[in-house]
């Protein structure tokens, strides 16, 4: 075991992962996007209860490894930095698998004044420049739902997911939220049927709003301003038509506490700072942020992160 | 019996099912972006030897299944019952027809076997990889043929009948790989 000291990567991978960094950097060079590095190490952390950070416990830093820039960035926004982009290393605790490291490289950007269909616009410019030729597909979360399982996502009786998602899951579904069985069916029948290239799913349900606005579509349901970009059937990136909201930002920390608690996980403060960023005024924008090393992982054509990462947590 | 949650399964791990015990093929760790996290896991229904697909939720656990890999010896069979011996403490055990299912077109007694015990019952019995087994019939060998493609089936002592190149003869023992069914060379003394 302790033998094993090579890299995953072979060198030609080592090299277009550089390239690729410049290659991004450049693009955001281009488009006047300016660059930020924002901590990984901070005393505060994400309350989604659906991610888990990992907890450092040195006397002098007490604190969390950062799962995104996303509340650092936003601060910067709140103080006037403009468009800015981060190309860094993030953290996510219990991560693991071919598609899943609990370090990885995370490029996130904001585009202030835009709003979720303009920025899935550049997502498609980004993917683009490294992948010329690619399929781009914009299609709602209803519709590909619909598509694949025969039901309206928005307005389907939770009993009629949950059943549905014990047929496709396990028992264990039984008794899940709305938002828990929705990303089951939507993982298990719905992802890998996508068309192939660039699938752009935007309109999410409004139970997965995460830090979405929130707003009604066509058809006068409530949906969440929240896009999710596919690459080849593969998770790249989660997008929104940020909150800007301060109080209904303050609900949802409080909902994410709750959820916490009632599944038995250890309760996170909310970011206090980042509370009053967005009290003080976080611009309008839309913010992305996307997988490089899945994104590699695509233009390299492999199927596991250890193949593009240089050295993944089973040979850290 | 102790169980298992998800953040352990391993491939070859032993587990229920709805009752039935299970061999674990696959786990796959998958997390949409904000969503929770679940496994999807491959198994092996190792009653029925059909392969199941599940996703449970990353955390969730599954009883351990009473299920061991012994190596044993074949002794006889009855022609009810099919007779194994652990080498060690010779405690002998009799498995179903069921139970030795595809093996039984290559037991040889006195082969060493792996027999799967089910709350200490005979699951499954898988054969030796590969078997040395005598051709009692097949069409008389063409001589000169050695060099030569093409092939004929060939019953074996045990009942077996696999393909093989057309200059054995009956008589003749041969190596046979039990996991395809495939001709692997002639023995020549037995």
């Amino acid at each position: 075991m302790t033998s094993q000291w090579q890299p995953g990567t072979s060198l030609p991978i080592l090299r277009q992962r550089s390239r690729v960094f410049a290659e991004l950097r450049e693009f955001f060079q281009q488009r006047q996007v300016l660059e930020v590095d924002v901590p990984v190490l901070a005393s505060a952390t994400v309350t989604d209860h659906n991610i888990e950070s990992i907890q450092i416990r040195s006397p002098m830093a007490a604190g969390y490894l950062q799962t995104s820039p996303e509340y650092f960035m936003k601060r910067l926004l709140a103080a006037g930095s403009g468009d800015i982009y981060s190309l860094g290393k993030a953290f996510r605790d219990g991560e693991s698998g071919s598609r899943h490291n609990p370090e990885f490289t995370l490029l996130e950007w904001y585009r202030c004044g835009w709003d979720e269909h303009q920025l899935m616009g550049e997502v498609a410019d980004l993917i683009a420049t490294l992948l010329p030729d690619i399929a781009v597909r914009r299609v709602t979360y209803a519709e590909v739902f619909y598509q694949h399982l025969q039901l309206d996502p928005h307005l389907a009786e939770l009993t009629t997911l949950q059943r549905l998602a014990v047929e496709m899951g396990s028992p264990a579904w039984a008794d899940e939220s709305r938002a828990n069985c929705l990303d089951l069916l939507f993982s298990v029948a719905v992802e890998p049927k996508l068309d192939a290239g660039l699938v752009l799913v935007y309109d999410y349900p409004a139970c997965q709003a995460a830090l979405a606005k929130c707003a009604e579509d066509g058809q006068g349901r409530k949906v969440s301003r929240r896009f999710e970009a596919f690459l080849n059937r593969v998770e790249l990136a989660n997008g929104y038509c940020e909150l800007t909201d301060a109080a209904e930002q303050a609900a949802r920390f409080a909902e994410d506490q709750r959820l916490r608690l009632e599944s038995g996980k250890a309760k996170v403060a909310a970011d206090s700072r980042l509370l009053a960023a967005i009290q003080a005024g976080l611009p309008e924008c839309a913010g992305v942020a996307l997988g490089v090393d899945r994104l590699l992982m695509q233009m390299v054509g492999v199927d596991a992160l250890d193949q593009v990462m240089p050295f993944s947590w089973s040979r850290c | 019996m102790a169980s298992y949650s998800t953040n352990d399964f391993r491939s070859g791990m032993k587990v229920m099912l709805d009752g039935d015990p299970c061999s674990i093929i696959e786990n796959e760790f998958v997390k949409p972006g904000k969503g929770q996290a679940f496994n999807r896991v491959k198994l092996r229904n190792l009653k029925t030897a059909r392969v199941l697909e599940k996703t449970f939720k990353s955390g969730d656990s599954l009883e351990a299944a009473d299920v061991v890999d012994t190596d044993m010896q074949y002794l006889y069979s009855d022609g009810d019952f099919w007779y194994f011996m652990e080498p060690e403490s010779f405690e002998q055990h009799q498995a179903s027809e069921k139970a030795v299912g595809d093996a039984l077109i290559w037991l040889s007694e006195q082969d060493m076997c792996v027999v799967t015990l089910y709350n200490g019952v005979p699951l499954s019995v898988t054969p030796p990889n590969h078997v040395e087994l005598e051709i009692i019939e097949t069409d008389p060998g063409l001589r000169g043929d050695t060099a030569q493609g093409g092939s004929k089936p060939a019953k074996l002592v045990t009942g077996a009948v696999v393909k093989v190149p057309l200059f054995l003869d009956q008589g003749e023992v041969i190596r046979v790989d039990t996991r395809t069914g495939e001709y692997q060379g002639r023995v020549s003394a037995k």
